[in-house]
Formats: structure tokens, C-alpha cells, sequence
């Protein structure tokens, strides 16, 4: 039995604790609710820049996409100029594909024996869960600008109706919230349930699922059961995002400090972990380079400098000695 | 190879779009709006529920009016002994009778947008 899942749950029902108790009970509306956001967002960013600076700096001598279809070649064999780009053109069009449409996740598949056969089957449930999760997560982040945006930009109203059509209850139910949770619960059950995956399972793959799913958790419980009153939360936030912070009257609920902690904590967790995907998927060079390698000399730029001496330079050298020995020269 | 100064500019778009509340507000403050209660409602000092019920729950309260109005016609809601006739046109606006001043104001401060509008009518808002 895989026991990381264990852990990171314990980790998210502690960090949920804390800030239950810690806004709630104990009454440190001012941290949870002011500093540690500041401090999450500034962890954030310059975790973040911190750690693209550091992959700018590593020198990436060759080329080394990964090569999924024909490359240039003869005229008269057909290039693939998307899997296998020799322009920047191309590439543009697979880094496109890669980060909006997941492409290299579509082509995932699983081996397999069959009989006595190998096989190889295509198997769409990663990229279909992880689509659902990551758009379903965006749209979430969008509407949440309503609380940091006053007035509130015609964008974030026409997702809310679009992530409202149904018009199911009151508050009516936003679609995306709900896939979030389903998107995020499937790939946790993907990574539990499946014995490969979860063999190479760790803490750190599971803690941030769990989070999320926690962040979902609370919000929808938020939204839709317990409720809280938005319109302090807006003021709240709206204190943050133009820097006149206050707590406002009466506080908020402690489900609301638990909703906001587990963001933070996500929030100021994604420099250190395999969430830097989010700039990650920019910067693979599998991905960003085009394989023009054999149109274009690339140079590795630590080389040391080589002193040539070449046969031309050879020969002015020692011309009147090669001819005295009869020796045959290019130049008389 | 050298790429510095693509991802120099892709940083840049990075920290400009998660900083994009803060420049886009410009440090205006934004505080809650105060709704304005007419004379009728503050004489009444209480809702058909306490203010904090009001405040997080009203839309459930009329989603609960309007299907039981409608479905069962139970039109009277009864609470804490008092008796109140189930209608948003006659009860609620009867109090809030400016819905520009006291529908409005958090409902747009907050981007919600309810559909009760579509079947009722609210007394016209004197241009001021």
C-alpha cells in the first residue's frame, strides 16, 4: 500500500485546522485574512522568477526536440511541420497546441501484452481529466477576480453567464466549480486506484490534488450551503488588491480563512514543486526548439577555444621545403 | 544558445497579468456599499428575518417563496409567529421600494446578476 496519500492528506486537514482555529477561535483575522496573502503572493512571484531566472541561465547547447513525425528532408518527402518543426513558425504552432490543447498528453498510450502480442493502445482519460481540471480551474480563478476587481470588467461577467447557463438553484450553480472538483477528484483516483501509478506515487503528487480538492471543497460549501456574506468578502479583497487593507466589520467565517489559507498555501507552494509546470511548459526545449540541426550549425557556446592551423596555412609555411623535396603542393 | 531576453518578456507578461488587480484598480479604494433604507424599513428595524440571515440567505428565501407561491400556492410565510404574504412586488419592495438603492448597489458591487426582473416589475426610480 502506497501511504503518501496519508501524509498529504494529513498535511491538508492540518493546514486547514490551523487556519480554523487560527482565524476562527483564536481570532487572527489580521494574518490569515492580510499578511499571509501579501506573503503568499510575494513567495509566488519572485519563487517563480527566481526559479525561470535559473532555468534561463542553463545553457542549452543542442538541439533536442522531441521528434514525432518526418523532418526536413528531400522535397519530395512530406515533412510533419507541426511534430517535427524546422521553423520558428512550427514551432510556434506546436507550443500552441502543447500548452492550449495538451497535445503531447491526447497522445498518450498504454502498453500492453495481449494474447501473445504487444500492443500499444490509446488511452484518452489522462488528457480528458487533466483538460477538465486545468480549464474548469481557470474559469474559477477568472470569476474570482470579481472580488478583486471593482468595477467588475465585462470578461469576468460574460464567463459568469456563460458558467451559469444553467440557471439550476439559487445562487445558481457555475458549472466550472463543479468540474473543478470532479477534474481534480478523477485525477486523484487515477493516481489511488491505478497500481503502476500509484507505485510511483509520492507525497508531493498528492498533496497539491488534495489541496485543491480542499479549495473546491470549501468554496462550493461556501457558495452553496453554509454561505457567507460576499459582499464583506469583496471588501475584504477589494482592501487587498488596492492596498487599503482592513478586516471588515464583523469578520468572516472561519470556512472562509480555511478557503483563503488553502489558496495561499497553494499559491506560495507552486515555486517549489512540480506545479511550476504552469512556466515550465513554456520553457521545455523537448518542445521550444526547432530541429534545424542540419541547416544550421549550432555552436556549444563552452567550447574552448581551439587554435587551428589549416592546410592552407601549412602549406605557405612550408612551400619552398615541399618543392625542394618534390613533394606536390596546391599553390606554386 | 541564448534566450534571455525572450523569457526576460515572458516574465514580465507573468508578473504583469497576476498583478493585474492591483494595476488595474489603481489603489482606488473600494469599500462595501451601504444600502440606503427607506423610512418604512427603518421603523420596521427587522426583516422577516434578523439582518445576518438576510444578508447570506435572502436569495434562498425567495427562491423558497416563489416555488411554493407558485407550485402550491402557499402564499403566506410564516416565521417566528408573525405572518408575511410571499411576494417579492408586495412585501419586500413594500420596505425597499428603491431597488437602484438597495438591490442594486451590492448586487453589482459583487457581479451578480439575478433574473428576478424578468417577470417582476419594480416601482419606477425617480430621476434625481
Amino acid at each position: 500500500m502506497n501511504v503518501n496519500y496519508l501524509y498529504s492528506l494529513l498535511a491538508v486537514v492540518v493546514l486547514g485546522l490551523v487556519a480554523y482555529v487560527g482565524a476562527g477561535s483564536v481570532g487572527l483575522q489580521g494574518v490569515f485574512g492580510i499578511f499571509i496573502p501579501y506573503l503568499a503572493l510575494v513567495i509566488f512571484i519572485a519563487g517563480f522568477v527566481n526559479r525561470v531566472m535559473d532555468w534561463a541561465k542553463s545553457p542549452v547547447p543542442f538541439r533536442i526536440p522531441t521528434t514525432c513525425g518526418q523532418q526536413q528532408s528531400m522535397d519530395w518527402i512530406k515533412q510533419n511541420k507541426i511534430d517535427n518543426p524546422s521553423t520558428t513558425w512550427g514551432v510556434l504552432v506546436r507550443m500552441f497546441f502543447e500548452i492550449v490543447l495538451f497535445r503531447s498528453l491526447f497522445r498518450n498510450s498504454r502498453v500492453e501484452i495481449v494474447g501473445s502480442r504487444l500492443s500499444y493502445k490509446w488511452v484518452v482519460w489522462l488528457w480528458l481529466f487533466a483538460i477538465l481540471f486545468h480549464y474548469s480551474f481557470l474559469a474559477v480563478v477568472v470569476r474570482h477576480l470579481r472580488f478583486f476587481l471593482e468595477p467588475v470588467p465585462f470578461f469576468v461577467k460574460a464567463l459568469e453567464q456563460m458558467d451559469g447557463i444553467l440557471q439550476v438553484g439559487l445562487p445558481g450553480v457555475f458549472i466550472s466549480g463543479v468540474t473543478l472538483l470532479a477534474g481534480a477528484l478523477l485525477l486523484l483516483m487515477r493516481r489511488i486506484l491505478i497500481p503502476k501509478i500509484n507505485y510511483i506515487s509520492k507525497a508531493a503528487d498528492y498533496f497539491p490534488l488534495l489541496l485543491i480538492i480542499g479549495i473546491a471543497l470549501t468554496g462550493l460549501t461556501m457558495r452553496y450551503f453554509t454561505k457567507v456574506d460576499v459582499t464583506k468578502v469583496k471588501e475584504l479583497t477589494m482592501g487587498l488588491a488596492t492596498f487599503h487593507m482592513g478586516i471588515p466589520e464583523g469578520g468572516l467565517s472561519a470556512l472562509f480563512y480555511v478557503h483563503l489559507f488553502f489558496v495561499c498555501i497553494l499559491v506560495a507552494y507552486i515555486p517549489f514543486s512540480k506545479l511550476m509546470h504552469m512556466g515550465g511548459v513554456f520553457l521545455s526545449p523537448t518542445r521550444n526548439l526547432a530541429n534545424n540541426s542540419r541547416m544550421k550549425r549550432h555552436i556549444n557556446p563552452w567550447n574552448p577555444k581551439v587554435k587551428f592551423h589549416t592546410y592552407d596555412e601549412y602549406e605557405d609555411d612550408f612551400r619552398e621545403k615541399m618543392i625542394e623535396a618534390g613533394l606536390p603542393v596546391e599553390k606554386e | 544558445m541564448n534566450d534571455k531576453p525572450k523569457i526576460i518578456i515572458g516574465l514580465a507578461i507573468f508578473v504583469a497579468v497576476f498583478t493585474f488587480p492591483i494595476w488595474y484598480n489603481r489603489g482606488a479604494a473600494a469599500p462595501a456599499p451601504e444600502v440606503k433604507l427607506s423610512e418604512k424599513a427603518k421603523a420596521a428595524k427587522q426583516c422577516v428575518r434578523d439582518t445576518d440571515y438576510m444578508r447570506k440567505e435572502h436569495m434562498q428565501l425567495l427562491d423558497g417563496w416563489r416555488d411554493r407561491t407558485v407550485r402550491d400556492a402557499m402564499r403566506v410565510y410564516e416565521v417566528n409567529g408573525k405572518e408575511y404574504v410571499a411576494s417579492l412586488s408586495n412585501t419586500c419592495m413594500d420596505c425597499h421600494s428603491n431597488k437602484a438603492d438597495f438591490c442594486d448597489k451590492c448586487h453589482n458591487y459583487v457581479s451578480v446578476d439575478p433574473y428576478c426582473w424578468n417577470c417582476h416589475t419594480y416601482p419606477k426610480e425617480e430621476k434625481k
